[in-house]
């Protein structure tokens, strides 16, 4: 069975940070917004309050927050001519399934990037004209700059009530925070969180060594805040349940906390939960997309039009509704021509273990976000001359780790990993071990792309999307050097074993302990459509109504979390729909 | 949970919401006023039926003999068995995670190149149906190689078929992947020694008290000043311990 539903001004896919985000900005402009979400509706108090979040079997091991493969996953291969596989248990690709999105279950980190990450094909040119860059690396601007989204950041910081201390305040150095940032209108809307035991080590040790430490800006808020929406959100309690888990505290930034309340008192706005988008469908003319196909949970069709059509889903589904609705030229790796499924980038990760003696280190005290980080080798904040490469990794102490199950495999290398061996291992590093995280640049290569699977289908019988990855030399050489400085920081950090090492050492693989889940890219914003899929808007370039804002417009990532930086793209996009769009429909880069 | 459970579970919020009347997608407007807790949200604790739900006696026996050496009694804690985790994983195997209702379980399946390109082997069995062979081959191993029930070898002799398995090296048969079999059953007694109690396992909290997790509890505000200190606290379920 087939129907249409009443015209919308315009239909937003997905309930997470940028669907909420935008359908508040459209619908308080007066628009008729009509949001399509593919997960129920959660809310705290119903869902997962505090008798109910603080399980580890259910969230933490079999994490029941998340998209289970069954309903959809993705191909995977290392290279193009391999045979892609599907991912069929859990991996590190961690989409949201309900209202929120992975703004219900993520860890907060709640980063802006630097100056320099939107504008690094510039900067090279200006800063290492002689820089020999490796062949096939993608490197461009953004088209959008931090000083144009400064303002929006500031305003999604004051939605989320991130805490933290600002480190560059209107042009000015300011103690204890982080004196590499772009400089900011604002001090954070709640104060940083406490430190923990690990956080004050790393903080002592790195501060020894010159190095800059700051309170990372965490989303697990510093003290009780009520937002610009008129929601009240509470004092995080540092309860250790947090990334994988909905917040029972009403304490974790989310969508579900900090915008949907509002939303759902507005009369002009209408949530369809349940119910999963297809595609969109094209105009006569080719020029515009007419609304969007979605599947029931009575598993019959229903469109829905609109004059304008946002894709808000998680950076997977965005890439894969713009494939499945044949919107713009699907990227070729052979010809290198076509930009949808181009530009795919991820997260590169570099990682110390350290394991202390006669520690307390209280673990289980902890949020998704606690953490002590030096920028000093991050991005472009340091000279690359010599290096070989351009990006850099934060390097953090990162206390986010609270729960036993997800710990059992953190203990000295070489120890066995069951029998009364491990139990005493386990006993003694659940309290002595510690992380310092690389979490490094990405940068695009012609060779790692997003495509549609020829072979495996998901629950609906549309075709997977196929990841085809692996890590390129430069992005290599970055996390081998911030590997190195990892090091430099543990063998100062007074643990009496550690190992360091650099993820791209080895090929990629989906199901890797302690990989990123910050997949980005694939349908990249940019000056250029033959090499970008959306405008500086994150507007199509090849259908002006259709707009496409999450991770998925990055066409490289920088050395932080991903959400601040979509959150803001999207109240850059959301003004630019409100004040010229509407006014006069099409191409907003006329 | 699949999408036919999602709605029939947001079937009572539905009620006092405006819905789309006949065909139609689920139509929220206006804020929702039910604020009880949505049952498919409450957790569903093991079955305290007093026996076990799909693990024969000769399973359980086979099963529990590698737990044992897995996580065997010693002065850290309980063996698992003694923390409930047959009990534990019975249950599992009973319910959603046994049957793979999470897991894509689509063909055709490449043994060839799983291993290299997705970092783990993959397997197109449910959880309970990989117990099931994977204790018949070791069983059936048991009896060829050693002319015994496994679970009346000794104990050095199941530490060394475990430590066979863990290195891949164990020849189980064509249809058994010994490696993935072994961490099957290490994730599981893992799960079942440090899960919340209410699952069957971590029996008086035995694995939490091992390390000093304090479980459950929801607030650590007046403990993050006192950095480096051993805070003593006693471990809380999200249920009463019985």
């Amino acid at each position: 069975m087939t129907y249409k539903r009443p015209k919308a001004d315009a239909v937003i896919v997905g309930l997470g940070w940028a669907g909420s985000l935008m359908a508040e900005e459209l619908t308080r402009a007066g628009l008729d917004v009509v949001v399509i979400e593919r997960g129920p509706y959660e809310v705290t108090h119903r869902n997962f309050p505090p008798s109910v979040a603080a399980d580890e079997l259910r969230y933490g091991a079999r994490r029941e927050a998340l998209r289970p493969p069954s309903v959809q996953t993705l191909t995977f291969r290392n290279h193009r001519s391999q045979t892609a596989l599907p991912g069929r248990d859990l991996s590190n690709w961690v989409v949201g399934y309900s209202v929120g999105g992975a703004g219900k279950h993520w860890s907060a980190n709640a980063w802006r990037f630097t100056p320099a990450d939107f504008t690094m094909a510039t900067r090279v040119k200006e800063r290492y004209p002689h820089m020999q860059l490796p062949e096939g690396l993608i490197v461009q601007d953004w088209g959008v700059t931090y000083d144009e989204l400064e303002p929006h950041y500031d305003r999604w910081e004051k939605i989320a009530g991130i805490s933290g201390k600002a480190g560059v305040l209107n042009g000015a150095l300011q103690p204890g925070g982080n004196p590499f940032e772009g400089s900011r209108s604002a001090e954070y809307p709640t104060p940083p969180l406490e430190r923990s035991r690990w956080n004050d080590l790393f903080h002592a040790t790195t501060e020894k060594m010159g190095l800059h430490p700051f309170p990372i800006p965490a989303g697990t808020l510093g003290a009780a805040y009520t937002n610009p929406l008129g929601i009240n959100l509470a004092p995080c309690t540092y309860c250790g349940f947090c990334g994988f888990y909905g917040c029972g505290n009403w304490s974790k930034s989310s969508p579900n906390a900090c915008v949907i309340p509002a939303l759902m008192t507005r009369k002009n706005f209408t949530l369809l939960t349940e119910c999963t988008v297809l595609k969109a469908e094209k105009a006569a003319d080719g020029k515009t997309v007419t609304g969007v196909t979605f599947i029931d949970s009575d598993r019959n069709i229903g469109f829905q039009p609109a004059d304008i059509v946002i894709f808000a889903a998680f950076q997977f589904d965005n890439v894969r509704l713009m494939l499945l609705s044949q919107i713009g030229t699907p990227y070729d790796p052979a010809t290198r021509t076509g930009t949808i499924g181009r530009a795919y980038n991820f997260q590169t990760m570099s990682y110390g273990f350290l394991y202390f003696e006669n520690e307390y280190m209280n673990p289980f005290i902890s949020t998704g976000a606690l953490a002590t980080q030096v920028d000093d080798y991050n991005g472009d904040n340091f000279d690359h001359s010599d290096l070989g490469f351009i990006g850099g990794a934060g390097i953090l102490a990162l206390s986010d780790q609270a729960t036993p199950m997800g710990m059992t495999d953190r203990v000295p290398a070489g120890t066995k990993l069951w029998g009364s061996e491990w139990k005493k291992a386990f006993q003694h590093s659940y309290q002595n071990y510690a992380k310092i995280q690389g979490q490094g640049t990405s940068y695009a290569h012609a060779e790692s792309y997003l495509s549609l699977d020829p072979n495996y289908t998901d629950d609906n019988g549309q075709p997977l999307l196929r990841m085809t990855f692996e890590f390129n030399e430069n992005d290599r050489r970055m996390a081998r050097f911030v590997r190195d400085r990892i090091a430099d920081i543990c063998r100062q950090s007074g643990a009496k074993t550690w190992e360091a090492m650099a993820f791209p050492d080895q090929p990629f693989s989906p199901t890797r302990a302690y990989d990123s889940g910050h997949t980005i890219g694939g349908t990249a914003m940019g000056l250029d459509p033959a090499t970008s899929a959306l405008n500086r808007y994150q507007q199509s370039w090849d259908a002006h109504n259709l707009f496409v804002i999450g991770a998925s417009s990055f066409p490289n990532n920088a050395g932080y979390n991903p959400t601040g930086t979509l959150s803001a793209l999207t109240l850059w996009t959301a003004k630019a729909i409100i004040n010229d769009y509407l006014r006069q429909p099409g191409l907003l880069t006329r | 949970m699949n999408r036919r459970e999602a709605l029939f579970s947001l079937g009572t919020i539905a009620a006092s919401l405006a819905v789309a009347p006949g065909l139609g997608a689920v139509e929220l407007k206006g804020v929702p006023h039910d604020t009880q807790l949505s049952d498919d949200h409450m957790p569903q604790p093991a079955i305290r039926s007093g026996g076990f739900l799909v693990l024969s006696e000769a399973e359980r026996r086979t099963l529990g003999a590698l737990y044992d050496r897995l996580l065997p009694a010693d002065e850290y804690g309980p063996s698992a068995t003694e923390a409930g985790c047959l009990e534990f994983i019975d249950s599992q195997l009973a319910g959603h995670y046994g049957a793979g209702k999470a897991l894509y379980l689509e063909g055709p399946i490449r043994p060839e190149s799983e291993l290299q390109l997705m970092g783990t082997a993959q397997f197109l069995a449910s959880p309970l149906e990989r117990y099931r062979s994977g204790l018949a081959a070791l069983e059936a191993y048991a009896q060829r190689v050693d002319g015994q029930h496994l679970a009346d070898l000794p104990a050095e002799r199941i530490d060394a078929l475990l430590g066979e398995m863990e290195a891949g090296r164990l020849d189980l048969g064509q249809a058994i992947n010994s490696k993935g079999l072994f961490e099957l059953l290490l994730q599981n007694v893992r799960e079942g020694y440090l899960a919340d109690p209410m699952y069957g396992g971590n029996r008086n909290m035995a694995g939490w008290k091992m390390i000093g997790f304090p479980g459950a509890r929801y607030d650590y505000r007046p403990y993050i000043d006192r950095r480096g200190e051993n805070l003593r606290l006693i471990p809380v379920s999200l249920i009463p311990a019985d």
